[in-house]
């Protein structure tokens, strides 16, 4: 039941994210060492890693926040390290982009932090679509009800959901998630996993989950690719994953359940 | 041989070669801020924002300090024209004192104190908790939005408020006068104004726009390469202050120097 649901969801053939031999050092210190990966259309692919691994420096890179020293990084169908001005800006707008600390603007209302990028970019919009648009933005998180209020006036968990339905609105093809469950408590942690499978199929993004955390890798990753010493160990499902006797697999994941 | 060579990482030392790195890296960013300037999208709605931010919350500052600056340099300069027998020249000096030097310089180094501090920590802290990024990533020009907005807003109100500083100075300075030779309002700023020429009023707009602008851009250009959280947003605001303070005064001497060999050109 479970296979044929995803099949439904994951189109093989299709692939929104591809990169080939990306490599990525600050200064002395090389983080990513040659990274292979493939995400299809529809596909959650969690990234799994210790804190420092690289991880985020890798979704980083997919939305050139940062170049690559070496490699090709392909986001649907275009080469994002030779993109520039509105290329760039028009492949950016197809891309969600969730932030680890949630980087909602503090000098703004939640209204106003989701109204943002869509003033900003679809200039053609009415007040009564933008308002819909937020609204139905808040809806799919849940946080209708907290339209009006600060950023700081949220809790957490609330600000994760929100920073969620910022990258939401401008109804992206690919969602990139940094540390989606990141200090929260598990009830919060569960209902972001929720949140992100339903985002899934609601939306029919195809996501990138950079997390250190298993159950979120497993409840949200439809594979799983562990980052150890900036390269890939292992990609695949799950299960195939952590059923391995490797070493460094073993180590990691009695590390997360240790800490 | 060889390797003592491999081994140098810097060109003369480490906060040399940082120091310069920085003001290399200051310099592209005001170039950037002359690029993007004239280039839409233009943010006018933000600039208002920021003009009423940095303008109008100032007002009360300024006006304290001014009329403070205009009532104790009246007071303290009485003393050395009295010796003379030249107090009937009291409202010349002031207006030449105020209009060409104090008035700039003061609003400069108060807005150097208040709105670039507010500035490089607003925008430090928006640095550090990845708000800028957040911009980027929805395809929205950080620096366009952010900097280039409040370059632009300091740039006019911090010259407006220069000119209502340098006002309230003279106005300090007439209450004081007044209570002491009736002097009656009109006869003072007459005298105040009488020796004051078209070159001396051009230096002083010409002064406040250098001033703000370099304001903006130390505030901006700190607050955008803000790092190692809360202490970064501190260093951002701090730096801010110091190094405006420093090229406010620079150019205030390059300024009037200039300003002279023209007089007497």
């Amino acid at each position: 039941m479970e296979e044929q649901k995803e099949k439904n969801i994951i189109n093989q053939d299709e692939k929104v994210i591809s990169i080939k031999g990306l490599y990525k050092s600050f200064e002395e210190l090389e983080v990513l060492k040659g990274i292979d990966l493939d995400v299809f259309k529809g596909e959650n692919v969690a990234v799994l890693g210790k804190s420092g691994s690289g991880k985020s420096v890798l979704i980083k890179i997919i939305v050139a926040l940062l170049k690559p020293d070496k490699g090709e990084v392909m986001v649907l169908g275009k080469q994002v390290n030779k993109l520039l001005g509105k290329e760039l800006d028009d492949l950016r707008l197809r891309i969600g982009f969730a932030f680890q600390s949630n980087a909602l603007y503090d000098s703004m209302s939640v209204r106003q932090n989701l109204e943002f990028p869509l003033t900003m970019n679809k200039k053609s919009l009415g007040k009564k679509e933008i308002q819909i648009a937020v609204e139905e933005a808040l809806d799919a998180v849940g946080l209708k009800d907290k339209i009006n209020e600060m950023p700081a006036e949220l809790s957490g968990g609330q600000r994760k959901r929100i920073g969620i339905a910022r990258a939401l609105i401008m109804k992206p093809e690919i969602m990139l998630y940094d540390e989606p469950t990141a200090g929260l408590d598990p009830v919060t942690c569960r209902e972001i996993n929720e949140l992100i499978d339903e985002v899934q199929k609601k939306y029919k993004t195809s996501s990138i989950i950079i997390t250190h955390d298993l159950t979120c890798a497993k409840a949200t990753g439809n594979r799983v690719a562990i980052l150890v010493d900036g390269k890939f160990l292992k990609v695949g499902k799950f299960n195939e994953v952590f059923d391995n006797d490797d070493k460094q697999i073993k180590d990691f994941y009695n590390y997360n359940f240790i800490h | 041989m060889l390797g003592k060579f491999a081994v140098k990482k810097y060109l003369f030392s480490k906060g040399i070669d940082e120091y310069l790195t920085d003001v290399y890296n200051a310099y592209r960013f005001a170039l950037q801020f002359f690029k993007e300037v004239f280039k839409p999208p233009f943010h006018f709605r933000e600039v208002i924002n920021q003009c009423y931010e940095i303008g109008l919350k100032s007002l009360p500052l300024i006006t304290l300090t001014g009329f403070i600056v205009g009532v104790v340099f009246t007071k303290q300069s009485r003393p050395s024209l009295e010796d003379f027998g030249a107090t009937s020249w009291l409202p010349s000096l002031m207006g030449i004192a105020i209009v060409k030097a104090l008035g700039p310089l003061v609003t400069a180094l108060i807005c150097a104190g208040k709105v670039g501090s507010g500035m490089g920590a607003e925008l430090g802290s928006m640095k550090v908790t990845e708000q800028i990024e957040a911009m980027e990533v929805s395809a929205i020009n950080p620096f366009k939005y952010l900097a280039v907005t409040r370059i632009v807003a300091a740039s006019i109100a911090i010259p407006l408020l220069s000119f209502y500083c340098s006002f309230i100075a003279l106005l300090g300075s007439f209450v004081n006068v007044h209570n002491l030779e009736a002097t009656s309002f009109v006869t003072f700023f007459h005298n105040g104004f009488a020796t004051i020429k078209f070159l001396d009023v051009f230096t002083s707009v010409f002064k406040s726009i250098v001033f703000a602008f370099t304001i903006g851009i130390i505030a901006c250009y700190k607050g955008f390469n803000a790092t190692r959280g809360t202490r970064g947003v501190g260093n951002a605001a701090n730096e801010t202050v110091v190094l405006a303070m420093f090229m406010i005064f620079i150019e205030e001497l390059v300024i009037v120097q200039v300003s002279n060999w023209i007089r007497y050109f």
